[in-house]
């Protein structure tokens, strides 16, 4: 990873952020009718969060079973109503107690 | 004008404090693949979001190619599209083009969903206001991570890795609970990336292409299979 290697993928990076963001809120000023693209774009963040947090949770800590026991809990909390806040920090709580209780 | 910005900073509030100890995160995260703490912050800075920059310092840290970078980002950040067009449709019409490029900026999933709770038009002092806080949060929760990574202990930092993606779930699980739609997709996703991860052969492919194949795979199946009705579920997107 040499400096400007870096640099440039934090600028591709930022770009390719900001377009999306950008674009429609300057240029489009009507609304998608086609039911197939709005149905792609309405389930596209969840197919990338669920992509994104399966199976790469399991080993997000240094054992899989801590990991597991973080995942059990955000998913009930989360279930029952909890914040983001609060469901980001009990799985650190639980990741914590259980490496150190194994 | 003034009083737009504080009732900004003050809806926002919630949002910088949710983003601190995830931005936390993120700092070990690229601290711990050799990124400098500034270079850290500036990801941050610039790109302003949760999943896209994982994956991409995650791809930066493997040296992937810049186009794969670039695709990868691209496809996370696509959703945004969506959320910029609804707001499109709510902010203040005499917003200059100006003020429109620097709204755009601040478009995270959590500032779009309280813009668009909001009664009335979205104002630019408004905008700003809602945008400040999430901001400062994301870049001193990252800077603080960065820079505490090589001090905290092992197990402190082996349970913050974690933390982003309890953050993804709290996300996922509350819309997946309402819509069958969101939660066939979810599991259908969850189920192909876990496919490309383990399955011989398939397991060659590269993180950053996998987020790639499994979200289109994932929307497009459930678009095709599970269609909103117009008017229907796409209200809450649009309203």
């Amino acid at each position: 990873m040499t400096a400007v290697y870096i640099t440039l993928a934090i600028l591709t990076m930022a770009l390719v952020t900001y377009i999306p963001r950008v674009l429609p809120l300057v240029a489009v000023r009507r609304k998608i009718k086609s039911p197939f693209v709005n149905s792609f774009l309405y389930y596209m963040p969840y197919a990338v969060l669920a992509g994104m947090t399966f199976p790469a949770i399991l080993y997000s800590t240094s054992s899989t079973l801590s990991a597991a026991l973080a995942l059990l809990a955000a998913l009930l909390l989360s279930y029952f109503g909890r914040g983001l806040v609060s469901v980001a920090l009990a799985a650190v709580v639980v990741a914590f107690i259980a490496e150190r209780v194994i | 004008m003034r009083q737009q910005f504080q009732n900004g900073l003050r809806a926002g509030m919630p949002i910088a404090l949710g983003y601190f100890p995830v931005s936390i995160g993120f700092g070990m995260l690229a601290q711990g693949g050799g990124l400098s703490i500034l270079q850290a912050v500036l990801i941050s800075m610039t790109n302003l979001t949760s999943a896209g920059q994982v994956a991409g310092t995650k791809l930066m840290i493997s040296c992937a190619p810049l186009v794969e970078i670039a695709a990868a980002t691209f496809i996370i950040n696509i959703r945004y599209m969506l959320m910029s067009l609804a707001l499109s449709q709510k902010v203040d019409p005499s917003m200059t083009l100006a003020q429109r490029l620097i709204c755009g900026f601040g478009i995270t999933d959590e500032i779009y969903a309280i813009a668009s709770m909001q009664q009335g038009t979205l104002t630019f002092a408004f905008m700003m206001g809602l945008i400040v806080g999430p901001f400062c949060g994301w870049a001193a929760g990252t800077w603080v991570g960065a820079a505490a990574s090589a001090l905290l202990p092992a197990s402190v930092k082996s349970a913050f890795g974690v933390s982003l993606y309890a953050m993804f779930i709290a996300i996922v699980v509350p819309s997946a609970k309402k819509s069958k739609g969101i939660l066939c997709t979810s599991l259908l996703a969850a189920g192909i990336s876990c496919a490309l991860y383990y399955l011989p052969g398939l397991c060659k492919i590269s993180a950053g292409w996998s987020v790639i194949i499994t979200a289109v795979l994932a929307s497009a199946a459930a678009a095709w299979l599970m269609p909103l009705r117009t008017g229907g579920e796409t209200e809450e997107n649009e309203s």
